[in-house]
């Protein structure tokens, strides 16, 4: 599928999907797209529905409500898609890993390509993390 | 009667986060409104109780990004009122100026988002722009953007290096000019008015039935305010004013908030001042915390914030009660949303601000057996705008 992954990388679509965050990721995030950071000059777009998406940016410890909508929700996208995950939660839990309502198994519920550490990761580095995803795509 | 059911959510595009509204509607008007919360909890209150005190400041930051500093300032004050700790007049006048920037950076990014919901593009990208000082700000004074951890029992965690004032200063001027452009640019736009005026109205009746708090309390005519209720930090040290509207429609919402971010303004520049001759620690050491209770209060972004710790003597807290303002704020759509058409309900639904990370730390399961269909919001909400932008042409 390398010629196929290359084509995606020319413009990302992203879906953002937040499972329990704190809402900081989630503001960074949209941060990305205001004029300061403005990465819609580089074709990454935000998009409403993930079945637009080639990327979801997860953020956010999954706790056991949302994990059957995550599950949906990655289900419906269209495949190959790959799953960021943005912040501290989505890749060691944070501060929440002893609360009773999170999952155990993140990976079970929704499989993470990469992870940008960070509470919450300046924008830059989820920048960086975007284009060194571009990197591996176009092999 | 036959009734239409419109689930919005749980993952929606108008939605920062996962939420679950049930409209019910009688063709294009809202019947009632039933909301299912529990999606963002992450049981805060229980993990607390098996953290240090100076841990679970570190947890509660982390009940929301965006009033980061709204919770630890409650629960600091919480953990100080049980041995009526003081804290030093510097550290005081620290406290305020976070709290302070960080209403700045929460209404404009209100503004913004609320611009985004109607259709304005241009004012949520003006708005978020704006909003970057305000986090450069925060850089400077605590090295992070967000979540800037900067309270301790007995005071602050990091000073403001005074080398750095003159520059915060000039950030301050630099950001008042942008808002009062933005500030003017709102309130002369014709569309702007007649979209909101008169839109999702609370009246001072029903704002004071549901216990409102904050701009949604003040936009209706309720005057409360913790800053002038119950002054803590500095508040009793800086002039400032509350700002109080009658209407309580969404607009005079918007009027709230925009005049507030000048009032913080003038806080911020009244802190930054004293701190460069107010001199002496940040920090009163404190050692333990005896047995007791104790109560915080700080008025958030989005109204008051209210902690309540109960503790043993040891090194944690017994019980770690929070209320968050939207928990209070939300149900206040059951009277805002009556009988408005379709349209209005999702400017009025983003109205209050509602924050479900600081809402959810309880769980409510509702029937959903009822017949549905799907209806695009957010596409809607932007066609009434354009429809009074081609009629006003």
């Amino acid at each position: 599928m390398s010629w196929y992954n290359k084509r995606l990388a020319k413009s990302i679509w992203v879906y953002h999907m937040s499972a329990s965050p704190c809402n900081n990721c989630d503001i960074e995030i949209l941060d990305l797209l205001t004029p300061k950071y403005d990465v819609e000059r580089f074709g990454i777009k935000l998009v409403g529905s993930v079945r637009h998406a080639d990327v979801i940016l997860l953020s956010g410890v999954i706790n056991q409500k949302v994990a059957p909508q995550v599950k949906k929700i990655y289900e419906q996208a269209a495949k190959p898609c790959f799953v960021v995950g943005v912040g501290t939660c989505p890749s060691s839990g944070c501060c929440f890993k002893d609360s009773y309502n999170t999952v155990g198994k993140r990976e079970e519920v929704i499989p993470i390509d990469m992870y940008i550490p960070g509470c919450p990761p300046k924008p830059e580095a989820m920048i960086d993390g975007i284009v060194k995803l571009v990197g591996v795509l176009n092999g | 009667m036959d009734k239409n059911v419109i689930p919005v959510g749980p993952y929606h595009p108008l939605l920062e986060e996962a939420e679950y509204f049930t409209l019910q509607v009688d063709g294009e008007t809202v019947v009632d409104i039933d909301l299912e919360i529990g999606w963002m909890h992450r049981g805060h209150e229980f993990m607390s109780e098996s953290k240090t005190f100076t841990q679970s400041l570190y947890l509660v930051e982390r009940i929301c990004g965006i009033c980061s500093t709204s919770h630890p300032i409650a629960a600091v004050h919480a953990m100080e009122d049980v041995d009526n700790i003081e804290i030093p007049l510097r550290a005081r006048y620290i406290r305020t100026l976070v709290g302070e920037l960080e209403r700045i950076h929460s209404h404009l990014l209100w503004l913004g988002l609320a611009g985004h919901f109607i259709g304005y593009d241009t004012l949520w990208m003006w708005a978020w722009k704006y909003r970057e000082p305000v986090l450069q700000m925060f850089e400077i004074i605590s090295g992070n953007r967000n979540h800037y951890g900067m309270m301790r029992i007995g005071g602050v965690a990091r000073d403001v290096d005074p080398s750095k004032i003159s520059k915060l200063m000039d950030i301050m001027d630099e950001i008042e000019k942008k808002i009062e452009m933005i500030a003017k640019a709102a309130n002369d736009d014709p569309v702007l008015k007649s979209r909101l005026k008169g839109v999702g109205v609370l009246t001072k009746k029903d704002a004071i039935d549901f216990c409102a708090v904050g701009p949604t309390a003040r936009a209706s005519g309720v005057p409360i305010d913790v800053r002038k209720d119950e002054p803590r930090d500095a508040y009793d040290l800086v002039d400032f004013n509350i700002i109080v509207t009658e209407n309580g429609d969404v607009f005079d919402k918007t009027v709230v908030r925009l005049l507030e971010i000048f009032e913080s303004i003038k806080i911020c520049k009244q802190c930054l001042e004293k701190l460069k001759t107010v001199n002496g620690g940040i920090r009163n050491n404190v050692k333990e915390i005896s047995a007791g209770e104790g109560i915080g209060r700080y008025e958030a972004p989005r109204g008051e914030v209210f902690h309540y710790v109960r503790t043993d003597g040891t090194n944690r807290p017994v019980r770690h009660k929070v209320r968050a303002p939207s928990y209070v704020n939300i149900p206040t759509f059951k009277a805002s949303c009556k009988g408005i058409p379709l349209a209005d309900a999702l400017i009025t639904l983003a109205a209050v601000d509602p924050c479900y990370c600081c809402t959810e730390r309880s769980i409510k399961i509702i029937d959903k057996n009822n017949e549905s269909r799907k209806i695009d919001l957010l596409k809607l909400s932007r066609e009434k705008t354009e429809q009074i932008r081609r009629e006003m042409k």
